[in-house]
């Protein structure tokens, strides 16, 4: 009986370990899977000229993603240009200013703006934002572009940034805040003097996170970007009409031509798919490690 | 010394903004969303299901279906992968000997930290080549869910750890001195204990389902017949705001599912909270 | 603990009632009485259809029909593009694929098996945004416009206001037929909208000033407005009396022979009833 236990204990204990080891195993062929259906394009194409090349036109069999990389990087730059200020007000607002029954209230909003989906977003940013924006008046403005596409962008990452600052704000010790009031210092000199640059490593990793967040946003982004291959360009001589261009991400890539996709074309989609898998993994590993950066030095 | 309080002023004033303003952002999509929604719900509107090709005529009764069809499939795959993981990972971890075991623990933490980072489109595109093309199973509620369950493993792994790390250490040396198994322990004793956060995770995963669009886009197929089996093509809620906004502009019906599906993600968090309560009663 | 497996039982149980209701929704869809069902032979099964989201919306008003007809045959129609429609078709992955162009000799190479039939005729309009105030153009202006070389509607005898070009995806039928008969070896501009269906093309026409793009047929309406190429407008007269010349063939691609429920299915659309369906949906019956 005791010897049966034991055994059924065993056996328990290998298939939970399957079961743990089932994540691995799906990133694995995540990994596998997409780049073996990279490799022709890597093969044909070769990475060089498919990072560099800016003409994305497969019925040339030209297969150049620098304009998406340029659409990606540039939306994400204009959603952290948005969205980090207002989400690092919020986060300083509820750690450090609101009452304990604001913070009650105003937290889990944030929290229902984080659950709302992104679908959702990217109708509201059709009817409601891109009207807007084409009320601006430059030439070939159509309302549908980067700067449409970043406000939508920079909401859908305001709560990111906002719990994981808070979270970063709040875990200062209590005996700084403490002893910079004892000094004779202002609330306000205390947490921007002392309690923020303590906790900037995790607030700088919120923000890389919600960076991650926003490089891997697909279907809101295809509903008000306008999914033009092409390089940004400002319209006019004011530099900041670039915002107003059409533009195309790499996750917009994949998702509006997979379906029609097939040999070499299909190929170079996967080969978006690698490069951006690569870019959120370095992303994200930079935001971990200045999170445990962080943790160290408050433990130490 | 009044300098720095005129400061003071200023900069609090700076955050109330902000925080006013992301309030406010919230209430005008919300607000604008279900008022413009729910002019058009009906009950008819929960009855019937879409028709006409791409006229955006009906309601989204099949697409209830599809939903509720595709979150209990991609459940039934992902929960047991996850709970038993966060199991091992909490419980049996610590006490691995190996080293060989020890090495495939980290590489198992690492996984689901990697997947948790993954964008939507990535898990769309494996699910496309694999369970789609290579394995044949076609745009199907299958596809969708398999691709579906890579999204929500790590959902469930995280939150089953952290409920099991709350279990106080003392009921299980308890149970363990009189006598119970390893198994029979966690079975018994900690499971139970850990329910409700458990739950949370798994309700959470759902919420992430009925969210998701773009893997949904590009593994379930969009075709709004009410789904008859696994290998059926589907079109969830969300996917059929999409459809309805992009390819018939019915912005007005998009906003109404919009609006159901706020509602339903509104609900799902109060869920979540009133699970864990009634369940830790 | 008891208390604790009571609730749990009670959760499993809502659970499974959800799964029934469910379940019971859909026997009520499929069960139909024995005397409804067509006398000559009784079909069954499912049947899929991938490939052009331009056949699509025909194709499900199809199936609509062919359903009252074979009430135990269930016909999924899916999208995909016509690309992915004859590869479905040549890898037997779907019943039938749907292509809105011609299949390219090349794709005949590759897969010898398949066959071709033509089930309907469709016409590719040029048409603007409403507001616009140009009417007609020559076959020579639209290239221009699509190869981004014309670049203001004040060049063609608008106002001054900046054209924007809207287009499909590389990879669609309707974009491989348009490019053949109207662009010739031109390329359209970069800067164009790209969308991924005839569906996000007319709605982006129909709420951006000052842009034009092409549709088939069978989504013109009234919140995108048509221009006369070389002085005939896009309609199904003007395509059948051959006065309107970009007019492309809507084809349905099986692997092999058709047999069957599939060969049944094709027959119907053929028949004269389901060439009044495609007549009925804005496109052109063959002969």
């Amino acid at each position: 009986m005791q010897r049966r236990k034991r055994q059924f204990d065993t056996a328990m204990k290998y298939s939970l370990l399957f079961a743990a080891l089932a994540s691995m195993l799906i990133v694995l062929m995540i990994g596998v899977f997409t780049f073996r259906e990279a490799l022709p394009a890597f093969r044909h194409i070769g990475l060089e000229k498919l990072l560099t090349e800016p003409v994305w036109r497969p019925g040339q069999e030209q297969y150049g993603i620098l304009a998406m990389i340029a659409g990606s990087g540039l939306v994400t730059l204009g959603s952290v240009i948005l969205g980090v200020p207002l989400a690092l007000g919020c986060a300083i607002f509820l750690s450090e200013i609101a009452r304990p029954r604001v913070r009650a209230v105003v937290k889990p909003c944030i929290e229902l703006l984080a659950g709302i989906p992104s679908v959702v977003y990217g109708l509201f940013g059709m009817v409601v934002i891109v009207p807007i924006v084409r009320q601006i008046e430059v030439p070939g403005n159509t309302g549908f572009g980067l700067l449409s596409a970043s406000i939508v962008l920079a909401i859908m990452i305001l709560p990111t940034i906002t719990s994981v600052s808070d979270h970063a704000i709040r875990s200062v010790p209590k005996e700084y805040r403490e002893g910079s009031l004892a000094m004779g210092a202002t609330k306000w000199e205390t947490v921007s003097r002392v309690v923020i640059p303590s906790a900037r490593s995790g607030i700088i990793s919120a923000v890389v996170l919600g960076l991650g967040r926003a490089l891997g946003e697909t279907i809101a982004m295809i509903m008000v970007i306008g999914n033009s291959v092409i390089i940004p360009a400002a319209a006019s001589s004011n530099p900041l009409t670039i915002f107003l261009s059409r533009a195309r991400t790499l996750t917009g890539n994949i998702a509006v031509e997979i379906n029609y996709a097939t040999g070499l074309h299909q190929s170079a989609l996967f080969a978006t798919g690698v490069i951006l898998f690569l870019l959120i993994m370095i992303v994200n590993s930079s935001a971990r490690y200045l999170m445990s950066r962080g943790g160290m030095r408050k433990s130490g | 010394m009044k300098l720095r309080t005129v400061k003071q002023h200023m900069a609090f004033s700076a955050m109330w903004v902000a925080c006013g303003l992301t309030l406010a952002i919230l209430l005008v999509v919300i607000g604008y969303v279900m008022i413009k929604g729910f002019a058009l719900i009906n009950l008819d509107f929960f009855l019937t299901s879409p028709r006409g090709g791409l006229s955006g005529e009906g309601g989204i009764a099949s697409t209830i279906i599809a939903t509720v069809y595709l979150v209990i499939t991609t459940l039934v795959f992902a929960t047991p992968l996850g709970v038993g993981a966060g199991i091992f990972l909490v419980e049996y971890a610590d006490s691995i000997s190996s080293r060989f075991v020890k090495k495939l623990v980290a590489s198992a933490r690492f996984g689901v930290e990697t997947l948790a980072g993954v964008p939507s489109i990535i898990f769309g595109l494996f699910g496309y080549a694999l369970f789609v093309t290579a394995l044949h199973f076609g745009f199907s509620i299958l596809s969708a869910a398999l691709a579906g369950t890579c999204l929500v493993i790590p959902v469930i792994i995280r939150t089953t750890e952290e409920a099991l790390k709350a279990v106080p250490m003392s009921y299980r040396e308890a149970s363990l001195a009189i006598g119970a198994g390893k198994w029979e322990t966690v079975w018994k004793v900690v499971l139970p204990s850990a329910v409700r956060g458990i739950s949370t995770g798994i309700v959470l995963s759902a919420g992430r389902i009925v969210s998701e669009t773009a893997i949904f886009y590009v593994t379930l197929g969009g075709s709004y017949r009410t789904p008859t089996s696994l290998m059926s093509s589907g079109r969830t809620m969300a996917l059929h705001v999409y459809y309805l906004a992009m390819e018939t502009r019915a912005f007005d019906k998009a906003l109404a599912t919009a609006a159901v599906l706020v509602v339903l993600i509104i609900l799902l968090n109060l869920v979540i909270n009133t699970v864990s309560r009634w369940l830790s009663r | 603990m008891k208390l604790f497996a009571g609730r749990l039982l009670v959760m499993v149980a809502g659970f499974a009632l959800l799964m029934a209701a469910c379940g019971g929704g859909e026997d009520t869809d499929t069960a139909v009485p024995v005397e409804d069902v067509h006398p000559e032979e009784i079909l069954e099964g499912e049947l899929n259809l991938v490939g052009s989201t331009t056949v699509q919306p025909l194709a499900e008003v199809l199936a609509a029909s062919f359903e009252t007809l074979y009430p135990e045959v269930t016909v999924y129609v899916q999208g995909g593009g016509s690309s992915v429609g004859v590869r479905s078709a040549a890898d037997r992955s779907a019943d039938i694929g749907m292509a809105s162009r011609e299949v390219k000799v090349s794709e005949i190479q590759e897969n010898p098996e398949i066959v071709v039939h033509t089930i309907a005729r469709d016409g590719i309009a040029v048409v603007t945004e409403p507001g616009c105030t140009v009417e007609g153009l020559s076959l020579e202006q639209v290239r221009q416009i699509f190869a981004g070389e014309i670049t203001n509607w004040s060049e063609l005898g608008g106002g001054d206001m900046v054209i924007t070009v809207v287009a499909r995806e590389e990879g669609s039928g309707t974009r491989a037929a348009f490019e053949e008969m109207v662009m010739g070896e031109a390329l359209i501009t970069d800067s164009a909208i790209l969308q991924p269906s005839n569906g996000a093309v007319r709605t982006t026409i129909s709420v951006t000033p000052g842009s034009i793009g092409f549709l088939s047929f069978g989504y013109l309406d009234e919140q995108t407005g048509p221009v006369a190429i070389d002085g005939s407008l896009p309609t199904e007269e003007n395509a059948a009396s051959g006065d309107y010349t970009v007019v492309r063939p809507l084809n349905m691609i099986t692997y092999g022979q058709p047999e069957g429920k599939v060969k049944v299915f094709l027959d119907f659309i053929l028949s004269e009833d389901g060439q009044a369906i495609v007549t009925a949906e804005g496109y052109l019956p063959v002969d």
